[in-house]
């Protein structure tokens, strides 16, 4: 393949990256890797022991996972839906991003399925859900819309790889010969032919228009499986929009922190430049104001309407002696903070932003606790149960070790990752892009 | 193809059944073998059993003990459940004055041990003015169970005789079920259950529900196994006070063990309501007005165990009324 001088300037510095492994990612591995073994252990006890061993009871019979399940569908989202969709306008700024983001969203939604299993009692008849599914259940319809949708997006990630990979295959990198064999294998013989080229964009197209709806289905599928109950809390009719756009709210957050992590940790501030976090803020500014905008509808309606379920759940809400503080956080970091950074001009820089994007995603993650404990503490009838742990979920060690192995889990895939592909897509800087690298920093044309 | 399986299953069920009688009477011959002579006096009939070996061979019918809970049916008859019968319960608050036998019975009955109660007696205050009364709860067995809409492998299930069972061997333990259920009436095994030896051998059938499976979910079952030997419920045997009517709908009879009277005019003349009827679900089991009282609610807490009186002390206790 034939680089024109951006290309080969942006590939060369990237080269060292997936050509040596080195010390710190070693480290990093490791690091990584010893968090998953401490989650392998709590994941055994689990298996042994049986579900005992978690936080979770006959009342609150979900806990910490689903509340992790939610939140890593939701940060697939960078890829399948920011991604997706400025690749349908056209953006140009959008593409030294568009790898992170949709690394993440494969990484994540094979790290969010993950814990739903681990909320299962009998992982030995999982096959079940093949052999009897039932069409009526919103698990079958989370089963099938999210196995669509991982296929999707590895489709989509894959696709704007072919033309990298054949790169790679081509560049003589100083590496194994089994990874040289990998690139070869993965450029599936792309020579860059005007058929080869038209295809891919073609294809390319298709996804990108194809993934959007199916990462909707997603997230409104999985929030159905609390709004087709009959729990208050749960039971709402804006579920679906609301945790939909939560999931891109919260994927924009993790696509600007991890924009931020790699241009300091490779050096990449002519290519991730405060342009793209400016841009990005933008948008999550204006989701955080949608999703703030739902968040005040739902708890409004149920306040004012004040229905003895629901006031129960909206009581534990708001106050301080229960989950009255950490509905603040989640709403005052989750919402305010990031709107306010981004609007002020003074704050408006990639650290503030990074950092509010960082306190936004924790506090949608404390969001989803709050919509699944505390709406299963409130049941209809009385508990009348002595036994304290059935009143009340407190997650246990072993739900806290597989959470933090999970987060372990999708670092590590991304530290892997990032050493077989470029973090900064090469193939799609053509000589049309000149203009897309700057000279200086903070100077970035939009096509 | 499902004939085909219907067949088969019955043959399976068929062996299975003799098989498993043919167990008992090799243990029954066993046990008898020093005293040599049937257990009842009078000579009954004979009767062919296949013996462990896989031969047939006759035997005296007064050898054979009887043995409680065994699986009577296929599984593929335990989720049709029994042709012509729509089991409804009615259950009389004005009687009720928690003397727990329903509890204990059930509890016995099933093997389940103390804390993992699947019949429960609340003490219910609907208003804040309002008296305390109680509340025997079993399943709802409701004709539009939200439990049976979410479960994503058939294991729990509405049967047309209106019964909403759970098959164990099917279920996988996500749990949704639970969290459906707008009634708070399954329950979970969080590990491995204590099976008494007893039945640990038992051959598992939805109808029984025993013995219990770590990682699976559980529930009142309405004893459908009892049903089909003319009994009735344990619950609805052991209450001293007759507050559970058990029948069927369809021959519009209800009992309670010591009366026997018309369904229809029962909910009728006592004003009966189905518990939170706005929800939609459409249970089975309806409630008589804890009017006219035949105790006083202190009666049924007075004289509980400290350990059974924490559960009700905020109501019982309110000092603020």
């Amino acid at each position: 393949m034939e680089l024109n001088t951006y290309q080969k300037e942006i590939f060369e510095r990237q080269r060292p990256v997936i050509e040596k492994f080195g010390k710190r990612t070693w480290g990093w591995t490791i690091f990584y890797l010893l968090w998953i073994g401490v989650g392998g252990y709590a994941l055994y006890l689990q298996i042994a022991k049986g579900h005992k061993v978690t936080g979770m009871r006959d009342n609150v019979v979900w806990g910490l996972y689903i509340a992790n399940f939610i939140f890593f569908i939701g940060i697939s989202y960078a890829g399948a839906v920011i991604s997706g969709i400025l690749h349908l306008l056209k953006v140009e700024w959008r593409k030294p991003i568009i790898r992170i983001a949709e690394m993440i969203t494969v990484i994540a939604t094979i790290i969010g399925p993950i814990f739903i299993l681990l909320c299962i009692g009998r992982l030995d008849r999982l096959h079940h859900l093949f052999l009897y599914p039932r069409l009526q259940s919103p698990i079958t319809w989370d089963v099938l819309a999210i196995g669509t949708y991982f296929t999707g997006s590895v489709i989509f990630l894959y696709l704007a790889l072919i033309k990298d990979f054949a790169i790679y295959r081509d560049a003589k990198l100083n590496i194994p010969k089994w990874k040289q064999k990998f690139y070869k294998i993965m450029a599936i013989g792309y020579r860059g032919t005007p058929s080869q080229k038209r295809h891919i964009k073609i294809s390319t197209n298709l996804m990108a228009i194809i993934i959007i709806p199916l990462a909707i289905i997603v997230h409104s599928v999985l929030s159905w499986i609390f709004g087709m109950t009959l729990r208050p809390g749960w039971h709402s009719t804006i579920f679906g929009p609301y945790f939909v756009l939560a999931a891109i709210y919260s994927g924009t957050g993790v696509l600007i922190i991890a924009m931020w992590v790699y241009r300091r940790m490779y050096k990449l501030n002519s290519y991730l430049t405060d342009k793209h976090f400016i841009y990005l803020g933008y948008i999550m500014m204006v989701l955080g104001a949608g999703y703030g905008y739902f968040t005040f509808s739902e708890y409004l309606t149920d306040w004012f309407a004040s229905e003895k379920w629901d006031n129960e759940v909206i009581e534990k809400l708001f106050n301080p002696a229960k989950y009255g503080w950490w509905f603040l956080f989640a709403n005052v970091a989750g919402i305010i903070l990031p709107i306010l950074v981004v609007a002020i001009p003074k704050t408006r820089r990639p650290n503030l932003i990074t950092l509010a994007a960082f306190f936004m995603v924790l506090a949608l993650w404390v969001k989803r606790y709050l919509i699944i404990v505390p709406t299963l503490e409130s049941p209809l009838l009385p508990m009348q149960d002595t036994r304290m742990e059935y009143v009340k979920y407190h997650a246990t060690w072993v739900e806290w070790a597989l959470t933090l192995a999970g987060v372990a889990t999708f670092f590590l895939f991304f530290t892997l990752m990032s050493k077989f592909v470029t973090i900064i897509p090469i193939s799609e800087f053509g000589e049309k892009e000149k203009a897309m690298i700057p000279a200086k920093e903070n100077e970035i044309a939009t096509a | 193809m499902k004939k085909e399986e219907e067949i088969n299953d019955k043959s399976r069920r068929d062996f299975l059944k003799t098989a498993a009688l043919a167990t008992i009477a090799t243990t029954a011959c066993g046990s008898l073998a020093c005293s040599c002579s049937p257990k009842k006096a009078e000579v009954a009939k004979k009767v062919k059993l296949l013996s462990p070996d896989g031969e047939i061979v006759e035997i005296d019918s007064a050898y054979l003990n009887y043995q409680e809970h065994m699986a009577i049916v296929s599984k593929l008859e335990a989720r049709q459940g029994i042709a012509g019968k729509k089991f409804v319960m009615v259950v009389d608050l004005s009687r009720c004055k928690n003397a727990r036998k329903c509890v204990a019975a059930c509890q016995k009955w099933h093997y389940r041990p103390e804390d993992k109660e699947w019949l429960t007696v609340k003490l219910m205050k609907d208003s804040e003015e309002g008296a305390p009364y109680w509340f025997p709860k079993q399943c709802f067995h409701c004709d539009n169970p939200p439990c049976v809409k979410v479960c994503p492998v058939d294991a729990t299930f509405k049967r047309q005789d209106g019964l909403v069972l759970i098959d164990n061997e099917r279920c996988i333990g996500c749990k949704f079920c639970m969290a459906a259920c707008p009634y708070s009436t399954r329950v979970f095994n969080w590990e491995e259950p204590d099976i008494p030896i007893d039945i640990k051998n038992l051959q598992y059938s939805p109808e029984t529900g025993i013995p219990a499976r770590v990682g699976t979910v559980e529930k009142c079952d309405f004893c459908p196994d009892r049903s089909r030997e003319g009994k009735l419920p344990p619950c609805v045997e052991a209450c001293p006070n007759g507050v559970f009517y058990f029948g069927d709908e369809n021959e519009d009879t209800v009992t309670n063990g010591d009366e026997t009277v018309s369904f229809s005019q029962l909910i009728k003349d006592r004003a009966a309501y189905r518990f939170m009827e706005e929800l939609g679900t459409k249970p089975r089991v309806y409630y008589l007005p804890p009017k006219d009282r035949q105790f006083p609610v202190e009666r049924g807490y007075e004289d509980l165990p400290e350990k059974l009186k924490d559960r009700f002390k905020y109501i019982m206790e309110d000092k603020t009324k």
